[in-house]
């Protein structure tokens, strides 16, 4: 393939990548303290939670599904976990059990939709619901808190400088590239996107394939539960809220199409990145959080409407 | 008698990434002509009516419609100026009715009701599509979602539609190939009253013989370039053949008989309700068993039941000797099973993935250890269909989104040809697929039931049915209504049994 091929390809994927370079070189010139390695690395911590999540939601939604329950999903994994930290469970066994939470509820989701034949939507927002409700009444609706030194340093810990959420989050978006592009879980995942009747016609248990694509992105809710917990030293009931909307949005922007079948977890990682740059960089401009959200609103409106310009473009 | 034309497309060229689709392209129209467009798979004939009807913008060259430059722009402009399409694929929103469908965009509101424009007359469309397409020969309720139809009245319904918009330039891309006998005779027989009416037809199809019924003026296309214009009344099949691909061909039927081995497939009384009827028939190693019948003969329901997609209400299935529960598409291929179905869009492909995906989506097991594709391993098995079944594609890793319809066909075959199934039920395997290509083809299905392979072929197009099959069976309304060896077949025989007779 010449370079050429390779760009008409997939240029979407420079085209988000460019726009986040742009988008940093707008805020290093309005603020110089935005390209300092400590705010960087700043970014890139506060970006990992909602990149994990992003980066599941990326499974789903390039099966032409999506998944509203993740925000709730992560709240409840993380009180089961707290609360089996302080009854003293061995940190691993919490860990455990809190994605093993995450994907179970994912695994829920799966069931409904592809045994129970529902829309993905209502599914998961059935289970946005019971997942929160169920937080809610686990905790009395109070907030666990207070964690070891060792727990915590999962969210507080630094490995050659890099923090441990990037460190995780870069092994997560590593893995679900292998995944995707690699495995035939991955291959299926878009098949089933791109054409589910074709899929199930090549002999393919397409049911199984979905149940385990909700359950997974389920479980990284539950990872990121475990980042966000050890970073607040606290697990509470109402936390994760609208999140499942910064995950759609990083995914949308990062290029990966709602109908399924088209993107990339390198476009998620990048849109979930271009969010948090946002973020900060308003922050650093002293820009009120009511403006920044009207200004990212714009951003996705804007990038999903010059996607599909592009691809328009191309007839 | 006129002789400005219509309609003219001068040095038109349209290129996509990798690929110079039409190239210097020139072409003419006159008055109530039927104007053929022949050309290989991937030979531009689509693109170039896609230009004419707003689909595509040309990237150079100009049209002219009765001496005046048009520019096209959008397909609204098309319609405005008179043009109406069929195009090669389906594009009927599959919720919606028969009629509402045929009307999209132009529903008739209530008269005396100027107030509410808004308000559909329901009455008066339903009405005015089952007139339409009565006229056609098609009774449907046309109130059905045409999601429910079959894929021949679907195009029977897309046929109304353009019929309907009362267009001067009329560009009918491939109509009849799901179509059996019956309906590409009432079409015929409408183009020939839209002839008279002064309408201008330009007319794509891979079936030889409709050329010469229905067609006045062949412009064929080589890639991408125009190699000739004739009138039909002086032009011979050979010729035209040998203008279109550029070579002999040698015999367009390259059957050869292959021993007869064990029996792999025998049906017993299979019934479903009000679509298949006490069906019973076998099928042995090395036998090439041909379906015809009519639209709605249930002979796509009888492979969908075979294959495990639909529920069976009685009757037995046996697998090399086993009676078999085939509850799925999964346990089927298992068996040794593969189903290339009628409709690529909806049912064959995967439109965004590549060419090697689809190749390769039903043996991505055998591709893989661990569940890691190889990826290698994939583009092997599929660079070899490629080059045996000649698809035009710039690469493996094309989407095959961007193939033209025929080379879509050749990957759909390509996909359960890979997937090493013994027992393989084509559904219309030619489908909008040209002479040279279908040639390679049948030499194919030979290779397959001289390694032991055995094939059910349903197809609409008899003289393939003649030509390639050992046995074959005629349906008509569920069941099986007459059985021919290929000795005894013939066309007329075939006909008078899939209208219903049984003598
Ligand atoms: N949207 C597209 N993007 C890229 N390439 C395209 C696109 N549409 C068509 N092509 C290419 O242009 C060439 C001509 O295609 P076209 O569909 O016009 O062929 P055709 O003559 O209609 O063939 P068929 O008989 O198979 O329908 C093919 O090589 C095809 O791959
Ligand atoms: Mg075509």
């Amino acid at each position: 393939m010449t370079l050429k091929t390779y760009v008409a390809q997939h240029g979407r994927q420079f085209g988000t990548l460019v726009g986040l370079l742009v988008l940093c070189a707008v805020m290093w010139i309005l603020t110089p303290h935005f390209l300092t390695i400590s705010n960087l690395l700043n970014i890139a911590e506060q970006t990992a939670i909602i990149a994990i999540i992003a980066a599941g939601m990326t499974f789903v939604i390039l099966t032409a599904g999506i998944d509203l329950s993740v925000g709730s999903v992560l709240a409840f994994s993380g009180v089961v976990m707290a609360s089996l930290l302080q009854k003293g469970a061995p940190v691993g066994v919490a860990l455990a059990v809190g994605v093993l939470a995450g994907f179970g509820c994912g695994t829920i989701n799966g069931l409904l939709i592809s045994v129970g034949r529902l829309p993905p939507f209502i599914a998961t927002l059935g289970m946005m619901s019971v997942a929160r409700g169920g937080s809610l009444l686990f905790t009395e609706g109070r907030p666990i808190s207070g964690f070891s030194e060792s727990f915590r340093y999962l969210a507080t810990g630094r490995v050659v400088g890099v923090p441990m959420p990037v460190l995780v989050m870069l092994t997560v978006f590593f893995t679900a590239w292998f995944v995707l592009t690699k495995t035939k879980l991955g291959r299926y995942t878009y098949a089933i996107g791109g054409n589910e009747e074709a899929t199930i016609l090549s002999g393919i248990n397409v049911r199984l394939y979905k149940t385990l694509i909700y359950g997974i992105c389920g479980g990284l809710a539950g990872l990121a539960a475990i980042l966000l917990t050890a970073r607040l030293n606290s697990a509470q009931p109402i936390a994760g809220m609208m999140y499942e909307l910064d995950a759609i949005a990083a995914t949308v922007i990062g290029g990966t199409s709602l109908m399924g079948g088209e993107g990339n977890v390198f476009g998620t990682l990048v849109g979930a990145l271009i969010i948090g740059v946002l973020r900060n960089g308003l922050t650093l401009l002293n820009i009120s959080s009511f403006a920044q959200q009207i200004i990212i609103g714009l951003v996705i409106i804007v990038a999903v409407l010059l996607d599909m310009t592009l691809k328009k473009g191309r007839r | 008698m006129e002789t400005e034309p219509v309609l003219q497309m001068r040095n038109i060229r349209k290129t996509f990434p990798g690929v110079i689709a039409l190239d210097d392209v020139s072409f003419d129209l006159r008055r109530g002509e039927v104007h053929i467009l022949l050309g290989e798979n991937g030979a531009g004939k689509s693109t170039l009516m896609k230009i004419l009807s707003g689909a595509y913008e040309r990237d150079g060259g100009e049209v002219l419609i009765d001496g005046r430059e048009v520019e096209i722009g959008n397909p609204r402009r098309s319609q405005s100026l008179g043009i109406g399409i069929i195009y090669q694929e389906l594009n009927l929103v599959p919720h919606l009715s028969a009629a509402e469908n045929i009307y999209l965009g132009r529903e008739p509101s209530r008269a005396g009701l100027p107030f509410l424009p808004f308000i559909v007359d329901r009455k008066a469309m339903n009405g005015s599509a089952r007139e339409l397409l009565a006229g056609l020969g098609v009774n449907l309720d046309v109130r059905r979602p045409v999601g429910e139809l079959s894929i021949a009245e679907q195009q029977m319904v897309e046929i109304a539609k353009a019929v309907s918009l009362d267009a001067r330039i009329l560009i009918m891309d491939e109509p009849t190939a799901v179509l059996t006998e019956r309906e590409i005779r009432e079409l015929f027989a409408r183009i020939r009253r839209l002839k008279a009416d002064g309408v201008s037809i330009i007319y794509i199809s891979h079936r030889m013989e409709e050329l010469f019924e229905i067609g006045d003026r062949v412009t064929v296309l080589r890639d991408g370039s125009v190699v000739g214009t004739r009138d039909i009344a002086g032009a011979t099949k050979p010729e035209l053949i040998r203008m279109m691909v550029n070579r002999e061909l040698t015999q367009q039927f390259p059957k050869v008989a292959a021993p007869r081995g064990k029996e792999v497939l025998r049906v017993e009384g299979l019934n479903r309700a009000g679509v298949l009827t006490d069906i019973s028939f076998s099928l042995c190693e090395g036998e090439i068993l041909g379906v015809a019948g009519l639209l709605g003969s249930g002979r796509t329901e009888l492979a969908r039941a075979i294959f495990g997609l639909d529920r069976i209400d009685s009757g037995g299935i046996h697998i090399k000797g086993r009676l078999q529960r085939i509850a799925s598409p999964r346990r089927a291929i298992n068996l040794g099973l593969g189903f290339l179905t009628e409709d690529r869009k909806t049912q064959g492909l995967v439109l965004p993935l590549s060419v090697r995906e689809n190749i390769c989506l039903p043996s991505v097991d055998a591709f893989s250890r661990m569940g890691v594709v190889s990826r290698r391993r994939e583009a092997e098995a599929a660079a070899k269909y490629r080059k045996d079944l000649r698809i035009k594609t710039t690469g493996l890793e094309q989407r095959v989104v961007n193939l033209s319809g025929g080379n879509q066909q050749k990957v759909v075959l390509s996909k359960w040809l890979v997937s090493r199934g013994d027992i393989l039920i084509f559904d219309e395997p030619t489908r909008g697929i040209d002479v040279g290509s279908k040639a390679e083809i049948y030499e194919l299905m030979n290779k397959l039931t001289a390694a032991g392979a055995a094939i059910i072929m349903i197809s609409s197009d008899l003289p393939e049915v003649l030509g390639m099959s050992d046995r074959i069976l005629v349906m008509h309304q569920g069941r099986i209504n007459g059985e021919f060896s290929a000795a005894e077949a013939t066309q007329e025989k075939i006909l008078h049994r899939a209208l219903g007779d049984t003598e």
